[in-house]
């Protein structure tokens, strides 16, 4: 079966360590914080200029000038920072957020990701994404392994105009947990349940498959 | 005005000497910190051909929406845009021009301005439609693009406390590109929340020095919600 959003999140979960400062982007890896694990200590980065973003406010707690990056209202956390966008966006571009987790259109072998604008469809901007991609180290990708028509979103080559060129090695779809390295694909878990001829089917990049592929843990 | 007086009697003051075809650098996330009521000014005045540098362009009937009304707006520099549907439409009928920028280039085309810094290199936008036509540079084997500098003609900012000398306090993520905005202005106009007197702000928790400030205004602000999220 393929991962519903919330396993997606728990999988990725997974890649938290103690003391990370997070930057979660809009979508699936918004629910990623709510997976940390127990005895865990994370903090989330907010790019308007939030540094230890809290949970959503009570309705009496609602502030118009306390948001996050998707303009929704927020609260701090305990030991929170705010600050100007310059300034968070130095942290970012600086590479000291130690994780970000973003959605994607589409990715490729060499690394490349498209996020932003769909010709003709959408074109709405890329926000602080190009800068979360160029800044940050340790990028997670979460999508769906392919669209809704069963196109592959894991590409030889983008079609869509790049978010980033050559940043992403980590991958985590509905179907499989895959790394990028040598201009490839690499196949290094599957969703409980999930052939490996499905995922192969649905990765239009070549994907290097080992003799053994495990099962996602959660 | 005598001295350091920054206080402007009135919203038609505050937003003198603006005339067509000028830019204006605008402070604000979504709805958060935006100046409410200097936007309306520029909407009053009918300025037109504008080129407005703005993270995001407002809503429909609220923010810098407001300006698209009446075709005020020739060209928008911004990261995110299209929560409104006029946005759109003109953008789509080739009445409006859009320069998309990344959101943190951005902040560093206003704050690199202030600083007398007339562009930069980042890998922000490396290899995308972002750096086509960009001087390319590298550093330590890393591709970097030259981004320029952005200065207004005007800035317009939105703070939550200031006192007559323009030292300003920004409130929570209202603060967002607003420092910045303030020292990208040939003209930085501010509207505040309150005003004190000199020596009532702690000088160490000054967010943005009166230096760059020379107008300063006192309004009330409707601070519409975006997204209302409750737990």
């Amino acid at each position: 079966m393929a991962l519903t959003r919330e396993q997606l999140a728990m999988r990725v979960a997974r890649e938290l360590s103690d003391g990370f400062y997070v930057n979660l982007g809009i979508g699936i890896p918004t629910l990623v914080a709510n997976y940390v694990p127990d005895g865990m200590e994370v903090m989330l980065q907010s790019e308007n200029g939030l540094l230890g973003m809290g949970p959503f406010p009570t309705e009496d707690e609602i502030d118009a000038d306390m948001i996050n990056a998707g303009k929704q209202t927020v609260t701090a956390a305990i030991g929170a920072s705010i600050f100007s966008s310059a300034e968070s966006f130095a942290m970012i571009r600086g590479g000291h957020v130690d994780l970000t987790v973003l959605g994607a259109f589409e990715v490729d072998v060499m690394g490349n990701i498209a996020s932003y604008m769909i010709p003709g469809k959408l074109i709405k901007g890329m926000g602080g994404a190009m800068d979360l991609v160029a800044g940050a180290d340790n990028i997670i990708v979460t999508m769906t392994h392919a669209s809704k028509h069963g196109e592959s979103k894991l590409l030889a080559n983008c079609t869509l105009p790049l978010t980033g060129a050559g940043c992403i090695k980590k991958v985590v779809t509905d179907l499989a947990y895959i790394e990028i390295k040598d201009g490839k694909f690499w196949l290094k878990e599957r969703a409980p349940g999930v052939s490996v001829e499905e995922i192969v089917k649905l990765t239009a990049g070549e994907l290097v498959v080992p003799e053994h592929v495990p099962e996602m843990q959660f | 005005m005598a001295g350091f007086d920054k206080v402007v009697g009135s919203y038609e003051e505050a937003m003198a000497g603006l005339v067509d075809g000028m830019t204006i650098i605008a402070g604000g996330f979504g709805l958060c910190g935006i100046p409410e009521n200097l936007i309306n000014e520029v909407k009053r005045k009918g300025t037109r051909d504008l080129t407005i540098v703005s993270n995001n362009c407002g809503v429909d009937g609220f923010g810098l929406g407001v300006l698209l009304e009446d075709r005020q707006v020739k060209k928008m520099v911004s990261s995110y845009v299209g929560e409104n549907k006029l946005f759109m439409e003109q953008l789509l009928a080739g009445e409006l021009e859009v320069e998309l920028t990344p959101q943190g280039t951005l902040a560093e085309k206003m704050r690199a301005a202030g600083a007398g810094i007339p562009a930069f290199y980042t890998a922000t936008g490396y290899g995308t439609d972002v750096g086509k036509g960009k001087e390319v540079k590298t550093f330590n084997d890393r591709n970097y693009i030259l981004e320029e500098s952005i200065l207004g003609d005007f800035a317009i900012v939105k703070a939550w406390k200031a006192d007559r000398f323009g030292n300003l306090v920004y409130r929570h993520t209202a603060q967002n590109f607003n420092p910045m905005a303030a020292t990208a202005g040939k003209i930085t106009v501010v509207e505040v929340e309150e005003l004190v007197e000199p020596g009532e702000l702690d000088p160490a928790h000054i967010h943005t020095p009166g230096i760059y400030v020379d107008r300063l205004i006192v309004g009330t602000f409707e601070k519409r919600i975006e997204q209302r999220t409750v737990r």
